[in-house]
């Protein structure tokens, strides 16, 4: 279990050649510095050192409870740390409000979905678009002149996006009324039609099947490789992560444990510990074990799946 | 022939005091849309506004000017209430922010009085409260106006949500707080914007209220009839507010005039709105157009 481990080539999510942590160079877009964030008496996060760097898709797993959405409530100022702080592109803005956050580029998803149930999904996409509309709300009413340029502008940078996630059919339908897969895939588009810098992924996979996953997998690829947008995600299937991450940090007991590439981590004996929950010092046999891929999906309460 | 005249005047004029009744409680579910609040003073801001607008055109200024001013003054009172009292409150329980709303509603009660003093002020926009002649039916051609004035709104409003951006921010805000956020919706500006909307509301509603009533303290006192058109309605929803105005007011003048007519009861008017309402709340607890919450224990 110990000493150097051999990047083995992984599967990628549609028998695609492998992909091993190709831009583990990238500046820091964003750093976070000695966080900690207690509810009450509960510690949620204690003293968490972090950093996302540009252009890579940034893994965050852990047991559950183990603080990742906190951490990612953190970063999208959804809490204020009680102690640390947070720079964005070099910037101090740790007591940033969430819409402050979200115009700064920071889009993001929810683990139980945050979509605005009672519009279609092209008016969900078009919230997305909020900060680059910047029109007179009269003439917007009137639907005349300028506004209805910029109107026009940002509904064909929207239809890109629908494009982009084969959601053409379903574009006038009010998104309450949709399958939860299909949700999904219209909060990721709307995180992307605000153009991010960084996008947060809360479980972006989370209940969804084999085929959905692999869906997924790939617009969340795609986003980062033609778009150019840099993601975190947290995500129960370790298969997908191991797949499409460049980098894994793991929480455990609201600290780091580990942060690496997936080759690293998935052979990490801290983080075996965390997912199987040995107490001694030895590390359980690799004959009963194998690595966190095959068990991280229980100990973290999704179903097993190799990819 | 007859008879079916007379029903149709007791039930048309019914209707056209329904129109009126929407028109307060749009003002309740334009708040409640955005912040989740029940605005006790709501009814005080009816007044606030009807007195103020009455005061400038007592001043001499015409009357579109004071209505304008009036107009402007309710958005400054929406910056002043979202700044001063709902700020602080940000992420409190729905019970605190009401609560809040009822020490507004003295509070503006009471500056009313400070500022325009407590003398009842009538209000002739110059539109008689008279049948028109000529008609098979007696129709009111102030209640007309006033019916046409609520459509206006309830249009303009629909527009509004629908067509602009600050709408849709409006939407998604009461559609949830939290994602609103996340795609950078300022829930300050958004709450803003909904008391300024509100306040307006209150402006009209004070001022065909305050022509047929006249402008006096009794007038915070509409909103009770409009609390029966939520409960009816539904508390979120602008085509319950209207569509429960009409029902309400609609049925509580047949009821009145029928139900004195053959079983000799009188003043039923004054509480078959509520009588009403209550009976919706056993089979529709979220009113007739209201959002159906559905808690998962």
């Amino acid at each position: 279990m110990s000493g150097p481990v051999t990047p083995e080539p992984l599967p990628g999510p549609a028998g695609e050649p492998p992909r091993i942590a190709l831009k583990a160079g990238g500046r820091p877009i964003l750093q976070v510095e000695d966080i900690s964030l207690s509810f009450g008496g509960l510690k949620a996060l204690d003293r968490v050192n972090l950093e996302i760097r540009e252009g890579e898709i940034l893994a965050i797993i852990g047991p559950n409870g183990a603080g990742k959405t906190s951490l990612l409530n953190v970063i999208s100022g959804v809490y204020h740390p009680q102690q640390g702080r947070i720079l964005f592109e070099g910037q101090d803005r740790t007591r940033f409000r969430p819409h402050a956050v979200a115009n700064q580029g920071v889009a993001r998803t929810f683990q139980n979905l945050g979509l605005f149930r009672a519009m279609t999904v092209l008016e969900n996409l078009m919230t997305g678009r909020k900060k680059f509309i910047r029109t007179n709300f009269f003439l917007q009413a009137m639907f005349w002149g300028p506004a209805q340029k910029a109107e026009i502008e940002q509904r064909e940078r929207v239809e890109q996006i629908i494009d982009f996630l084969g959601i053409e059919h379903i574009r006038k339908v009010p998104v309450g009324t949709l399958p939860y897969g299909m949700q999904k895939r219209v909060e990721l588009g709307r995180a992307l039609a605000a153009e991010p810098k960084l996008l947060l992924l809360d479980e972006p996979m989370a209940g969804m099947n084999l085929e959905e996953k692999e869906d997924i997998s790939r617009f969340i690829l795609d986003a980062n490789e033609e778009l150019g947008i840099t993601i975190a995600l947290i995500e129960h299937d370790m298969g997908v992560v191991m797949d499409i991450c460049d980098r894994i940090v793991v929480l455990d007991y609201g600290s780091k444990i580990a942060d690496g590439p997936p080759a690293e981590i998935r052979n990490h004996p801290d983080v075996i510990r965390a997912y199987l929950g040995t107490t001694d010092d030895q590390p359980p046999p690799a004959s009963a074990t194998g690595d966190i891929t095959d068990r991280a999906g229980r100990a973290g309460g999704g179903p097993i799946e190799e990819t | 022939m007859e008879e079916f005249l007379f029903f149709m005047e007791v039930l048309v004029s019914g209707l056209l005091q329904g129109f009126m009744y929407s028109v307060v409680a749009l003002g309740f579910v334009l708040i409640i849309k955005s912040s989740g609040v029940f605005n006790f003073a709501q009814g005080s801001m009816c007044l606030f506004a009807a007195l103020g607008m009455v005061s400038f055109w007592e001043a001499g200024i015409p009357f579109w000017l004071a209505v304008l001013l009036a107009l402007l003054m309710m958005v400054v009172l929406a910056v002043a209430i979202e700044r001063v009292v709902l700020r602080p409150l940000v992420a409190r329980p729905p019970l605190i922010l009401f609560m809040a709303t009822i020490g507004l509603s003295f509070f503006l009660e009471g500056l009313a009085q400070g500022i325009w003093g407590t003398q009842p002020h009538g209000l002739d926009i110059g539109i008689p409260d008279r049948p028109f002649k000529g008609f098979p039916i007696d129709v009111s051609q102030f209640e007309l106006f006033a019916a046409g004035v609520a459509i206006l709104l309830v249009v303009g409003l629909v527009i509004f949500f629908h067509r602009t951006r600050i709408g849709r921010a409006l939407r998604a805000v009461s559609d949830d707080h939290t994602a609103a956020l996340s795609v950078g919706i300022s829930l300050r500006m958004i709450w803003g914007v909904t008391w300024a909307l509100a306040g307006m509301v209150a402006l009209v509603a004070g001022i065909l209220w305050g022509t047929r009533l006249g402008v006096q303290y009794s007038l915070t006192l509409i909103v009770l009839k409009a609390l029966a058109v939520l409960i009816l309605g539904g508390f979120n929803s602008i085509t319950g507010a209207v569509v429960g105005g009409l029902i309400i007011g609609g049925s509580e003048k047949v009821a009145e005039v029928y139900l004195s007519l053959y079983f000799g009861l009188g003043g039923i008017e004054s509480f078959f709105g509520y009588l009403l309402a209550m009976l919706v709340l056993f089979v529709r607890p979220y009113g007739l157009f209201g959002d159906e919450i559905i808690e998962r224990v």
